[in-house]
């Protein structure tokens, strides 16, 4: 009996066993996957939890439901990765054995990381919404939030979704003006990036949002670390921008085990060919997901694309054939900008995110980096595809491929 | 790709200016990378430098502020003060390098 460990049953994880058990015959391959409970949350869905838009009972199921049977499901922690002897031990003592491993254990926002984040301030004047608990007590925080300097703050790329930070900025900006509130508001984005967003049109598009939305951004910030007492985030260029209720993004990192097991670079991620998601290490061991170093956007859509090319590629390989797909970096994100209206764009390793139609040419019916209502109802849609649809592995009719058609290419750029 | 001529060098660019071409760097050009973007180097510039193309050399990508500071040792605090505002990419484009990808 060959052996096929996963660690993770998060959106990647589960895409994986989900599709390859259906292809695997039960007879030769044992499917294992390991995860650390039993909660499999919809995670575009915390972005709405602190508007209340969704309540906290809509976004989690358990990660039992949406695994196929004919699947071992494990519920432990992983302390390490034996790559040399193909063996899994977690911190029960329990040994799990393999003949391929594929990493899918995501990223964690560690607000550990940045000196004064996690102290007296936190859950206080200090949120984050990427995580189920964090998102709940931002939801409270804004019921009595009505006057002062909300800041929304990213600490380091790369992070889980690079446009959820921009999305909450626009729905705390329509949510405070539905209250009245918005005059006794001042924004500000903070960021690392020299911009708005990581690609030149996307970020120019984005950029004059924040503008009419009259949102300060300050722009190359670093943060070195929080003044707790003066409520202020500090740069290590020694700027500082003060705050009365500060939204950051903690800086993301992948799973400690990883470094545990000497598999991951400086943020915990597992090197890879960024085509293949093959370790370059170890050619058993895969990483799926956002536990990898792929320099593209960690996303679900990522998730479900390069999973898609995976599981043909791992087909052919233990038939012993050459792995012919090859990953291109695809993502497609669905940007909310409040008022029931949101964007859309579609990009890959060689192409930022263009204007157009998508997925067809002039019928659309999605604009890219448009503000409309059919982009804001492909978002409210997507959670039913996300459970039904997307973790079965079932076809999505949409190209794992990024496709030019309907785009508008008058640049070249890279 | 672009290619430009400076200080008697030929070199091959990026659209940012960047090198294209780690092998056509080297120490004298890169005294004059740092004066077009208004830096003079100093020692302590030399060692940020040496360690971006040694690093290069084995990983094969420009090394994040992250990285120069965890495995370097030269904190990123530093690193402002040496290449100011924007130090991960006035390292990479003195050091010859390619612009850092993680921004993404």
């Amino acid at each position: 009996m060959k052996k096929l460990l996963v660690l993770g049953a998060g959106t990647a994880g589960t895409m994986i066993v989900n599709r390859l058990r259906r292809r695997l015959s039960a007879g030769e391959w044992n499917i294992t996957v390991v995860d650390q409970d039993d909660v499999h949350p919809y995670q575009p869905g915390y972005l709405f939890l602190p508007f209340n838009i969704l309540a906290p009972e809509q976004i989690t199921r358990s990660r039992h439901a949406t695994l196929p049977d004919g699947v071992e499901y494990v519920i432990g922690d992983v302390d390490r990765v034996d790559a040399p002897t193909n063996t899994v031990t977690l911190t029960d003592g329990r040994h799990l054995g393999y003949d391929y491993l594929v990493i899918a254990s995501g990223t964690t926002p560690r607000p550990d990381q940045t000196p004064g984040m996690l102290g007296e301030e936190w859950q206080r004047s200090i949120f984050e919404f990427y995580t189920f608990e964090g998102a709940k007590a931002l939801a409270k925080a804004l019921q009595t939030f009505d006057h002062g300097r909300l800041v929304v703050h990213i600490t380091d790329m790369p992070i889980k979704c690079p446009v959820a930070p921009l999305e909450f900025t626009f729905l705390a900006d329509a949510w405070l003006r539905e209250r009245g509130l918005r005059d006794r508001v001042e924004m500000v984005y903070v960021t690392p990036l020299p911009g708005a967003f990581t690609k030149p049109i996307a970020s120019d598009a984005l950029g004059s949002m924040l503008d009419e939305r009259k949102i300060a951004v300050e722009t190359d910030f670093l943060v070195e670390r929080i003044d707790v007492e003066n409520k202020a985030l500090v740069s290590y260029d020694e700027r500082e921008v003060p705050f009365d209720l500060l939204v950051t993004i903690p800086l993301n990192m992948g799973a400690d085990f990883v470094a545990r097991s000497g598999l991951g670079d400086d943020l915990n991620y597992v090197p890879v060919d960024k085509h293949t998601q093959q370790s370059k290490t170890y050619p058993n061991i895969f990483a799926l997901g956002d536990a990898s170093d792929i320099p593209t956007s960690k996303a679900g859509s990522v998730a479900h694309f390069s999973v898609e090319v995976f599981t043909d590629n791992f087909l052919e390989l233990i038939s012993g054939k050459p792995m012919t797909g090859s990953f291109d970096g695809h993502a497609n994100c669905f940007i909310e900008t409040g008022n029931r209206k949101g964007l859309l764009i579609d990009f890959n390793y060689d192409t930022e995110p263009l204007k157009g139609k998508f997925p067809l040419p002039v019928v659309g019916p999605m604009d890219l980096l448009k503000e409309t209502r059919a982009n804001h109802l492909g978002k409210v849609a997507f959670r039913w595809i996300y459970w039904n649809i997307l973790l079965r592995g079932r076809p999505m009719p949409i190209s794992t491929h990024m496709s030019m058609v309907g785009k508008t290419n008058n640049t070249t750029t890279k | 790709m672009p290619v430009t001529t400076l200080n008697g060098h030929e070199i091959h660019v990026s659209e940012e200016g960047f090198l294209t071409d780690p092998t056509e760097w080297d120490e004298g050009l890169a005294s004059t990378l740092a004066t077009q973007i208004g830096i003079t180097l100093t020692d302590e510039h030399w060692n940020v430098i040496r360690f971006l193309r040694k690093d290069f050399e084995e990983v094969g990508e420009t090394p994040t502020l992250r990285r120069v500071s965890t495995v370097g040792g030269i904190p990123i605090k530093t690193l402002f003060g040496l290449f100011p505002q924007k130090p991960a990419k006035k390292m990479a484009y003195v050091a010859g390098l390619p612009k850092p990808v993680g921004c993404v």
